[in-house]
C-alpha cells in the first residue's frame, strides 16, 4: 500500500506536487476560519496564532513522542482546540471590530511568546523530524483536507451549524430564540481552532521547519481573503478561494518581482467586481444539478 | 531615569497617536478598518526621505510635502479601492484594504529595495538638552512639537469649521446626512486626506528619529497604531491621542525594566486586558443594542 502510493506521489511533477500539498494545507486552515467567520459571523484576524500553536505543538509531540502521525494530529488538534475556547471565554463577548482587533492582539502575543520559547529554540526556529507515518505527506495532506470538507458540511447542515448561522445573522434574536450564544461561539472557535492546529502540523511535518515569525499577521490575512474571496460561509468557496490564493503566488512566479504587487491588485479588482466572493450568493449544488440536468434552468 | 523615559515614551506615543488619528476618523465615518493607512505611514517617510536627500530641503518642508504627497495619495486609494465597497460587505472592502496595503509595501520594496535608508547627516541639528536629570534632544522636541500642533490642527478643522461639521454629522449618521445635503462623498475624501497627511507627517517624524526607513516599516507601526486607536476607543478623536500616548508610554518603560524582546507584545497585551474590561475602549461610547 505505502509503495503504490510512494509511486503515486513520485510520478507528480515535485513542484506541482507542493502546489497542491499548500492548497491542501490552505483548505484545512480556510475551512476553519470558514466556521468561525463565515458561519458565525465573528471575525478573527488571529488565525495563523492557532496554526502555529498548532505546528509547534505537533512537532514537539514527534520529538518527544512515538505517537504515530494521526494521533499526533489528534492531541494537536485538541490542545489548540483548549488553548481557543480558554481565550475565547473571555474575548468572544466583545463583538465586530473589537473582537477582530482583540484577536489581533492575542496573535502578535503568541508570536512574540514563541519567539521567545526556550524549548522551540526562541526565534531559531524548530527543525521537524520526519511525520512518523509510511503515508506519504501528501496523500495525508489531502486525506486530512477531504475529511475536512465533509466535517465542515455536515457541520453547516447540522442543528449546531444552523445555530452558529442564526447567531451570525443576528445575535440578539438567536439569543431570544434560546440559542446559548455564548457557548456556541465558544464551541465555533474551538472548532475552526481544532482545524488550524491541525493545519498547523501539517504545515510543520510538510515544510520540517517552522518559525515563528512565519505565522504572523499576514499569514492571519492571507487566510481571512480565502475565506473572503471564495465566498464566506460557503464550503465550495473557501475551497476554491484557498485553492486560487495559495497557487497563485505559485502561477505569478513568472511575473518575477512584480508578484506581490500584482496580488495586492488583485485582491483589490477582485473585491470591487466580486463583492461577495467568487461563490457569494451562488449555490454550488443547484448549479450542479442543474448541469446534470436533474433540475430546469433559470427557475 | 523616569523622566527620561517618560520624554521617550511620549515621543513615541505623539506617532502612534498621529497615525492612530487617520484609523479612528476613518473608521469613525465608514466603519472601516483602513489596513493600508500603515502603508501610507511608510511612503509619507519615504517622500520626506527623497524630498530631504535629493532635493536638501529641511525637515519641516519635507514634512509638508510628504502630507501633501500622502493626502493626494489617500484620496486615490479611497476612491480606487474602497468607494466601490461602501454597499457591499464590510470584510469585503476590509479585504480591499489588505490588498493596498500589500501592493504599497511591495512597491515600495521595488522602488527604493529591501534595505532600510537613512536620512542624510545633518537633516536636522540634534542637540541634548538637559533638563534635570534627562537627556532631551531636540529631535523629541521636534516631534513632540509637529505632533502636538497637527493635532490642535485637526480639533480646529473638526470642530470650527463648515466641513468639520460635516464630518461631525457623517460619523453621527451616515444618511441621513445624506439626506441634509451634505456631500458624504467629498466628507469622506476630505477624511481620507486627513488621516493620511497626519500618518505621513509621522513616517518623516519616525524615519528622522530611528533615522531608518524601510518597505515594511508600516505594517508594525499601522498595527500598533491601530491598537492605539481601539484603547482610545475607536472612532473617538480624542481617545486615539490618548490611546497612542499610553501605548507609547509604556512600552518604552516596559522595554526600559527589561522587557525588550517582548516589545511588540506590550501594546497588544495592554490592548486585550483593557477590552476584557471595558469592551468599548477607554473613551469609546456604549453603544446600547437596539432590536
Amino acid at each position: 500500500m505505502a509503495d503504490f502510493l510512494n509511486s503515486l506521489v513520485g510520478s507528480v511533477d515535485p513542484y506541482m506536487l507542493q502546489i497542491l500539498v499548500n492548497v491542501g494545507i490552505a483548505i484545512v486552515l480556510a475551512l476553519g476560519l470558514n466556521v468561525i467567520t463565515g458561519l458565525t459571523g465573528q471575525l478573527s484576524l488571529g488565525h495563523a496564532a492557532f496554526m502555529s500553536i498548532g505546528a509547534f505543538t505537533s512537532a514537539m509531540v514527534t520529538i518527544k513522542t512515538g505517537l504515530p502521525f494521526f494521533a499526533n494530529l489528534a492531541v494537536t488538534g485538541v490542545v489548540t482546540a483548549i488553548v481557543a475556547a480558554a481565550i475565547g471565554f473571555p474575548i468572544l463577548r466583545l463583538t465586530g471590530d473589537y473582537l477582530a482587533i482583540c484577536t489581533l492582539g492575542f496573535a502578535e502575543i503568541v508570536k512574540v511568546f514563541f519567539l521567545n520559547f526556550e524549548p522551540t529554540n526562541k526565534a531559531l526556529g524548530l527543525t521537524v523530524p520526519q511525520a512518523k507515518t509510511s503515508i506519504p505527506m501528501p496523500i495525508y495532506v489531502w486525506v486530512v483536507a477531504i475529511l475536512a470538507i465533509i466535517l465542515v458540511t455536515f457541520v453547516q447542515n447540522s442543528r449546531f451549524g444552523r445555530a452558529l448561522k442564526a447567531i451570525r445573522e443576528d445575535e440578539i434574536a438567536a439569543d431570544a430564540m434560546g440559542i446559548n450564544t455564548a457557548r456556541y461561539k465558544i464551541q465555533a472557535f474551538a472548532l475552526g481552532s481544532f482545524m488550524a492546529g491541525i493545519g498547523g502540523g501539517l504545515y510543520a511535518h510538510f515544510l520540517s521547519y517552522i518559525n515563528p515569525s512565519d505565522f504572523g499577521f499576514l499569514k492571519s490575512v492571507d487566510i481571512l481573503a480565502m475565506v473572503v474571496l471564495g465566498g464566506l460561509g460557503s464550503v465550495p468557496g473557501a475551497v476554491i478561494g484557498s485553492s486560487v490564493l495559495a497557487s497563485a503566488p505559485e502561477f505569478l512566479r513568472f511575473m518575477s518581482q512584480y508578484r506581490m504587487l500584482v496580488y495586492g491588485a488583485l485582491l483589490v479588482f477582485l473585491m470591487v467586481f466580486r463583492p461577495n466572493g467568487l461563490l457569494g450568493g451562488v449555490n454550488v449544488t443547484e448549479l450542479l444539478l442543474r448541469a446534470i440536468g436533474r433540475k430546469p434552468a433559470g427557475k | 531615569m523616569f523622566l527620561q523615559q517618560l520624554v521617550n515614551g511620549v515621543a513615541l506615543g505623539s506617532v502612534y497617536a498621529l497615525i492612530a488619528l487617520g484609523y479612528t476618523m476613518v473608521y469613525g465615518i465608514i466603519t472601516l478598518i483602513n489596513f493600508a493607512h500603515g502603508e501610507i505611514f511608510m511612503v509619507g517617510a519615504f517622500i520626506g526621505l527623497l524630498l530631504v536627500s535629493f532635493f536638501k530641503v529641511n525637515v519641516f518642508v519635507a514634512i509638508l510635502g510628504a502630507m501633501i504627497f500622502c493626502m493626494i495619495m489617500g484620496v486615490i486609494i479611497e476612491l480606487i479601492a474602497y468607494r466601490a465597497l461602501r454597499k457591499s460587505s464590510r470584510l469585503s472592502a476590509l479585504i480591499s484594504a489588505i490588498g493596498v496595503s500589500i501592493f504599497l509595501s511591495s512597491l515600495a520594496l521595488m522602488v527604493f529595495g529591501a534595505d532600510a535608508k537613512g536620512f542624510p547627516d545633518g537633516a536636522f541639528p540634534v542637540q541634548q538638552i538637559k533638563v534635570g536629570s534627562a537627556d532631551i534632544s531636540t529631535l523629541q522636541l521636534l516631534i513632540i512639537g509637529v505632533a502636538a500642533v497637527l493635532m490642535m490642527g485637526l480639533e480646529f478643522i473638526v470642530q470650527k469649521t463648515k466641513i468639520g461639521k460635516a464630518m461631525r454629522a457623517t460619523s453621527e449618521d451616515y444618511n441621513t446626512s445624506a439626506l441634509m445635503g451634505i456631500n458624504v462623498n467629498r466628507v469622506i475624501s476630505f477624511t481620507f486626506a486627513l488621516g493620511s497627511a497626519l500618518a505621513a507627517a509621522g513616517g518623516v517624524l519616525v524615519g528622522v528619529l530611528f533615522n531608518a526607513v524601510s518597505f515594511n516599516m508600516g505594517l508594525m507601526a499601522g498595527l500598533k497604531a491601530f491598537a492605539a486607536a481601539v484603547l482610545g476607543g475607536i472612532g473617538s478623536i480624542p481617545g486615539a491621542m490618548l490611546g497612542g500616548l499610553l501605548l507609547g508610554v509604556s512600552e518604552v518603560f516596559g522595554v526600559a525594566i527589561g522587557y525588550s524582546s517582548y516589545r511588540d507584545a506590550i501594546a497588544f497585551t495592554i490592548l486585550v486586558l483593557v477590552l476584557l474590561v471595558k469592551p468599548t475602549g477607554l473613551l469609546g461610547q456604549k453603544i446600547t443594542k437596539k432590536v
